[in-house]
């Protein structure tokens, strides 16, 4: 009886601790690019999301697919296929499994800055999302 | 002689041409293992295009160059990638394809012939955008039905 009690209490604690795994992990290797970092910040996440990089006509901002909004259902520039949500409080799923998180951050990054988005910019994006009430 | 022609007419009315003009989904890609990645990773940004629009040769060179897929960063981690490789060729289709695009299942010539009653204004409503965009007209092309059943056009 023992067991599956636990074994419930894993579940319902599951996702939260993905999340703040995942922040740990961002957290250690941030401390390793800058030995001056501190904590990640939402608000600074909110302006990294939002931020008009200019590289290419379509895809200069997350929010060209995503929207500003990230509750909202987005939609690919380039393919006008829907996206679901970015944030948890909309989509469960979202920051749920960290190579996914790590996939998308790859490939995003390089299509809207041209370049790898260090440490400190994805915490501070995951904070932000976790933020979004 | 104008019966021949009657009936050749007839049996192109009729649908004998379907293999050719309706494309029909193939089961046996649905019913492989690697079918749900298939959809998982290829339909994140479009409709996982079922494997056998494209031939081998085609897959091989689309997925040795995910980095850099139609202006996009679709990379995935190399067992990733062999597992939606092998269930691309085990499906392949055998048609031809542009020498000048043979990534691109939209400038394959038995893609342009089936969408040739469609001037270009179509492919630019904010509702289609782009040939990519399959489900804009094809409702069904999610499951990978592609039939004329299912065809919508937006306005």
């Amino acid at each position: 009886m023992r067991i599956p009690i636990v074994a419930l209490a894993l579940l319902c604690l599951a996702p939260p601790l993905a999340h703040a795994d995942l922040l740990a992990g961002y957290a250690a290797q941030a401390r390793a690019e800058d030995p001056a970092f501190k904590a990640f910040s939402a608000e600074r996440g909110r302006q990294f999301f939002q931020a008009r990089q200019g590289r290419e006509a379509g895809v200069e901002s997350c929010t060209s697919c995503h929207t500003p909004d990230p509750r909202a259902e987005g939609r690919h520039a380039r393919t006008g296929k829907s996206i679901l949500p970015l944030a948890p409080v909309a989509n469960a799923e979202r920051l749920s499994d960290p190579a996914k998180v790590e996939k998308w951050f790859k490939r995003n990054c390089n299509d809207v800055l041209a370049r790898a988005c260090n440490a400190r910019e994805k915490g501070d994006f995951i904070a932000y999302l976790q933020s979004v009430r | 002689m104008k019966n021949a022609i009657l009936i050749l007419l007839g049996l192109y009315a009729g649908g004998a041409w379907a293999g050719h003009d309706e494309f029909t989904p193939s089961a046996a890609a649905a019913k492989d293992p690697a079918h749900a990645a298939w959809r998982e990773e290829c339909g994140s940004c479009h409709v996982a295009y079922p494997p056998q629009l494209l031939p081998a040769a085609s897959w091989r060179q689309l997925m040795a160059n995910l980095e850099r897929h139609f202006g996009t960063d679709a990379s995935l981690d190399p067992a990733r990638r062999q597992v939606l490789l092998d269930h691309a060729l085990r499906h392949a289709g055998r048609q031809r394809v542009d020498p000048a695009a043979p990534l691109s299942i939209s400038k394959s010539p038995w893609f342009v012939h089936e969408h040739d009653e469609l001037g270009a204004a179509v492919w630019r409503r904010p509702a289609v955008k782009s040939p990519a965009n399959c489900q804009a007209c094809h409702s069904r092309a999610e499951q990978g039905d592609f039939g004329e059943r299912g065809i919508r056009v937006p306005r």
